[in-house]
């Protein structure tokens, strides 16, 4: 009965903030034009940052600090896993191995997955995508990897290096951007040597965005790969 | 109580907020309510992308044909593009909470851990 009572409770007062929702957002018209920052991005985003793809442009270049910050949550959110999973230690108990669906069809995708999302952090300024999504598309390659066989582990000191180092290089891009710029994160590829400038649209354009990018996708690729290597171990006791 | 009236796509993620909030608040395994709370920010990121909708306009790629008149709000994309992510994180920090749990009590139970607590 205390369940049940509880249960209507929380379908009351769901609804309750449900109709509240609504009505806040029947103020709300859909699909009509709402932009205002939106629009300056959208007109001077070829000018100004050489990307074609926008929301890559106000991500990267815009708000280039804020993107700054999300890798830095990212690494802390990646830097607690390990914490709070942390033994003296650890190793892959699985006893099962994957069907051999698993492990020939593993073997067969791995390097088109990495290949993919290569592909996606480096074409970030041109298609949809980006480092974040490329990323993870890379870390499922390891999960798969993980899935198929018992004894994998990832090369922890080699993806620990490898991701101080991206960190350190967006920092460092930072950097020299304030050195020739005068602010932090000023794209200096782009604005002051103006490589690029007639091939918009195609690879070699966007200022620094690829190589931000690329820098993202190699982070995120090796923190969340580093989350599932984590969550999959488990203590040994002798 | 008029029934307010607004777009499909806001119900949906009005709906999936909502369904959201109720698996946390009246389920009691922990892996469930987390999965309660990912899909409440399903439901927050459909709810920020509709909201930069502009219709009969296409994705924010100035591409040919494609002009900076006839491309959609830029500005949702990217704040939903970096929400996604952080959600990833923090779910699986939530999640190494909840092994962590797992591990001294022996239940997933949220009833049962605050009796053991208490």
């Amino acid at each position: 009965m205390v369940s049940l009572l509880k249960r209507s409770l929380a379908i009351i007062s769901i609804l309750v903030i449900g109709y509240w929702l609504a009505q806040g957002l029947a103020g709300v018209p859909f699909g009509e034009d709402k932009m205002l920052v939106g629009h300056y991005y959208l007109q001077h985003v070829k000018e100004q940052t050489g990307a074609v793809n926008a929301v890559t442009a106000v991500v990267v270049n815009y708000r280039g600090l804020d993107t700054l910050g999300e890798v830095t949550v990212l690494f802390i959110a990646s830097t607690g896993v390990a914490a709070l999973l942390w033994r003296k230690k650890r190793e892959r108990t699985a006893k099962v191995g994957g069907s051999p669906v698993l492990t020939v069809g593993t073997k067969f995708l791995v390097p088109f997955v990495m290949l993919f999302g290569a592909y996606i952090f480096i074409h970030g300024h041109l298609t949809p995508g980006g480092g974040f999504p490329g990323g993870a598309t890379i870390a499922t390659a390891f999960l798969l990897l993980y899935m198929a066989f018992t004894i994998y582990e990832i090369p922890h000191k080699a993806f620990e290096k490898v991701e101080g180092l991206a960190g350190m290089g967006y920092v460092l891009v930072g950097l020299i951007g304030l050195a020739i710029g005068g602010y932090f994160l000023f794209d200096w590829i782009w604005q002051d040597w103006q490589w690029g400038v007639d091939n918009i649209g195609r690879l070699f354009s966007g200022g620094f965005i690829p190589i931000i990018y690329t820098i993202i996708g190699i982070k995120v690729g090796t923190e969340l790969s580093g989350i599932v290597d984590n969550m999959l171990k488990e203590e040994v006791r002798e | 109580m008029n029934v307010p009236d607004i777009s499909i796509y806001y119900f949906g993620a009005i709906a999936l907020v909502l369904i959201g909030l109720y698996a946390a608040l009246v389920k009691k395994n922990l892996l469930k309510i987390l999965i309660g709370l990912s899909i409440m920010e399903t439901g927050v990121n459909l709810l920020l992308i509709s909201i930069g909708y502009v219709s009969g306009k296409s994705a924010p790629i100035l591409s040919e044909g494609v002009g900076p008149t006839q491309a959609v709000d830029p500005i949702p994309q990217a704040l939903v593009l970096t929400a996604i992510v952080i959600g990833v994180a923090t779910t699986a920090m939530a999640l190494s909470a909840v092994v962590l749990i797992y591990e001294k009590y022996r239940t997933l139970n949220v009833e049962e851990i605050r009796r053991l607590r208490g």
